[in-house]
């Protein structure tokens, strides 16, 4: 018996490893590049920062490069508004983004679980079908329709519902609504996951008890689908805190999203170092929702 | 039945034996199905169901799987709404009344308790849908958790609870809004054996303690007999018979119903004569004529079957006195040992193959019956139920 358990076990230690090796090799080591940049200083030079990681003087080498970094870039970056006011209006449309995901979201998934079982697959594959198309394709279509002589306005005005073109492209609202057609389907996968496995005779005994159902609702569908609830929301806000593509094409000129902000330190200012900077302190703060949600994790396992 | 399970019924049945509302004309039944019938498209669940059950009953539904126990069930809980028919409670018909405001509560056969609640929620649920008190809810809980002795249990979650102990807080939730009628569809079907024995008595207590009417669905003939006051047996969405269990074992109405409940012989026959009391049969399969009581209204010619319960049938190794009815040779085809008695399997010279019990009432007979022995089967008139349907 234990000679079986302590063979199973490494094979368990050595399937666990696999994630572990993943992650050591595609995240932590660039990771780490990434933070040793984002603590060097900026010079005209290929590459654009010094010190370089110099292996040929030895240990007196790497422990002079060290010795050379500091926390400049992160000065900087903490004490300009822009960088901050780009944080706060990326946390801030994320936020409105997901919470209009998951209202609109919510109701998708469930309708899709209350649906004929046959025609399930078929919604699924529904929810799926815009990933078939490119994803720049879809936000450049959005520009055609948001544009002042655009499909909508064309359209609002021929119905006479206004007179004058809304101004729609370009604001955060443009933005907000790219992101809520991009990441609808991350909302109502993991919603749909969790409606579809909740047992129906709860709902039943709900009813029995004397909950009618929109309160057996929000008494027991709701408080259920509550895994669903946090892995849509996460999936969708921590992607669109730091998302560059959609603000570029459908936000303004006065639209500071990070990504953004992030793109225009690397690529026209051409500063590796501040942007790295930038990069590192965008992970920490989107830390904090995932900690957030290991310790609910964590409680709901204690619960058990 | 083990010796626990054949002890308790005694001991209860001198409290209930007064207790028989269906036989009282002016008792006005709690639960009435009028003709109730349900179709799923071309499939009839139940069909044309009349069924009156009185306060206090502990009421079973059995028989077969897929004969529509569940489904009746289900109308009176309101989940289904019937095709045809209507369904009264306490004089209300129930026809549009959703479940959420019927007075019945159901313990599901798979629980249904709610995972993310503890013990003391699940069996609170009910109480705060009606907006009662903290304090009161607090009570009840408490009263409803010392009932099913679960005490001590209010901070786990269902998971944290073994499948008996799960069940029991099923049986307190459903308990907690002291309900006119509980509704229990197969409840101790995930319970083994043994403890589905003991349960059987902890519910025929608790029903006693609480006064409530019981509707227990079950397909297990011994446990229906066990815990009711009376028995529905259904077949194909139909009720085959109503009566109390010993009725339904000693007076069965149909083969269906005889053979459903306990073990028995059916001997094909054909009356020959007829007076006050009794009838006189012919049966291709048996050497001798039969005689039964029969109050029933048959006459000569008619086809019938005589229901003979293997108990009531002797074996003989000499021929039982001078006898010309009911009495038939064969030859022990086989003996089944069952410890407190015997199942005598004996071949007629036609071919019938009749099932006698005999009890083993000495460790050792002085002239044991063993296999290939020609013996005499024989019985009395008042043994054998004349089967007309
Ligand atoms: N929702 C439904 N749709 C279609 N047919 C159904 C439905 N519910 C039940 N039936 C059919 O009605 C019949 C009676 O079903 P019911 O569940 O009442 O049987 P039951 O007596 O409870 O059986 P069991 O002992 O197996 O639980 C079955 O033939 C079943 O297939
Ligand atoms: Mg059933």
């Amino acid at each position: 018996m234990s000679v079986h358990s302590a063979r199973s076990g490494t094979g368990r230690k050595l399937v666990l490893l696999v994630p572990y090796l993943w992650l050591t090799f595609f995240f932590l080591i660039p990771f780490l590049i990434v933070l040793k940049i984002s603590l060097s200083d900026d010079v005209t030079a290929q590459p654009p920062y010094v010190p370089v990681l110099d292996f040929s003087r030895g240990f007196e080498g790497v422990r002079g490069t060290i010795a050379a970094l500091d926390f400049e870039n992160y000065r900087l970056v903490l004490g300009d508004s822009l960088y901050l006011d780009s944080y706060l209006q990326s946390l801030l449309i994320a936020a409105v983004s997901t919470f209009i995901l998951l209202l609109i979201g919510y109701p998708v998934a469930y309708a899709m679980t209350r649906a004929p079982l046959g025609w399930r697959p078929i919604l699924l594959m529904l929810v799926i079908l815009p990933f078939w198309t490119s994803f720049l394709i879809r936000v450049y279509a959005w520009m055609g329709i948001l544009a002042r002589d655009g499909l909508l306005n064309q359209a609002l005005i021929g119905l006479r519902v206004i007179d004058e073109p809304l101004e729609i492209l370009a604001t955060n609202g443009a933005v907000i609504l790219g992101i809520v057609y991009s990441y609808l389907p991350f909302m109502v996968l993991p919603l749909y996951a969790a409606l579809e496995k909740q047992d129906h005779s709860l709902l039943e005994a709900a009813a029995d008890l004397g909950s009618p159902p929109w309160k057996s609702f929000w008494q027991v569908t709701v408080p259920l689908s509550k895994p669903g609830i946090v892995a849509g929301c996460l999936l969708c806000f921590i992607p669109a805190v730091g998302e560059f593509v959609i603000p570029d094409l459908l936000g303004g000129s006065d639209t500071l999203m990070i990504g953004k902000t992030l793109w225009t330190e690397f690529s026209s200012n051409r500063s590796w170092t501040v942007s790295s900077a930038i990069a590192v302190l965008l992970l920490m703060v989107l830390m904090i929702p995932i900690l957030f949600y290991q310790r609910i994790q964590a409680r709901n396992l204690e619960a058990r | 039945m083990d010796v626990q399970a054949g002890k308790q019924p005694k001991m209860l049945a001198t409290a209930r034996r007064e207790f028989a509302p269906w036989k009282d004309k002016a008792a006005s039944p709690l639960i009435r199905f009028e003709r109730v019938s349900k179709r799923y498209g071309g499939v009839t669940a139940v069909d044309g169901v009349s069924l009156d059950i009185y306060p206090g009953e502990f009421f079973a539904l059995l028989g077969p799987s897929g004969c529509g126990k569940t489904t009746l069930m289900r109308m009176l809980a309101g989940f289904e709404e019937p095709s045809e028919g209507r369904v009264w409670l306490a004089g209300r018909d129930l026809a549009g009344v959703p479940p959420y405001r019927r007075p019945v509560n159901m313990m599901f056969q798979s629980y249904a308790l709610f995972p993310h609640m503890t013990v003391f929620d699940n069996v609170a649920f009910g109480l705060k849908q009606d907006g009662a008190p903290k304090g009161e809810i607090a009570s009840t809980v408490a009263e409803m958790l010392k009932l099913v002795n679960l005490t001590g249990y209010e901070r786990r979650k269902p998971d944290q609870l073994s499948g008996g102990q799960r069940q029991r807080v099923a049986l307190a939730r459903s308990l907690a809004k002291r309900p006119k009628v509980l509704l229990l569809d197969e409840p101790l079907a995930a319970l083994d054996k043994k403890l589905r024995g003991q349960t059987q008595f902890e519910l025929m207590d608790l029903q006693a303690k609480v006064g409530t009417t019981f509707l227990i669905v079950t397909h297990d003939q011994e446990e229906a007999m066990t815990v009711a006051d009376r028995i529905a047996v259904m077949d194909h969405g139909r009720i085959a018979q109503v009566d109390t269990p010993a009725d339904l074992y000693e007076k069965p109405a149909t083969r269906y119903v005889a053979e459903f409940v306990g073990d028995v012989n059916l001997i094909e026959a054909k009356v020959v004569s007829r007076d006050a009391n009794s009838v006189l049969m012919q049966s291709e399969a048996m050497s001798a004529p039969l005689r039964a009581i029969c109050e029933g209204d048959v006459s000569p010619g008619q086809q019938v079957a005589l229901a003979l319960r293997p108990e009531k049938i002797r074996v003989t190794l000499r021929k039982p006195g001078e006898a010309l009815e009911n009495c038939v040779r064969g030859t022990v085809s086989d003996i089944a040992y069952l410890g407190d008695l015997s199942i005598y399997h004996v071949r007629l010279e036609s071919g019938l193959i009749l099932k006698a019990a005999r009890p083993n009432i000495t460790r050792f007979t002085e002239q044991p019956i063993t296999w290939e022995d020609k013996v005499y089967l024989s019985w009395a008139p008042e043994a054998g139920v004349v089967l007309v349907k």
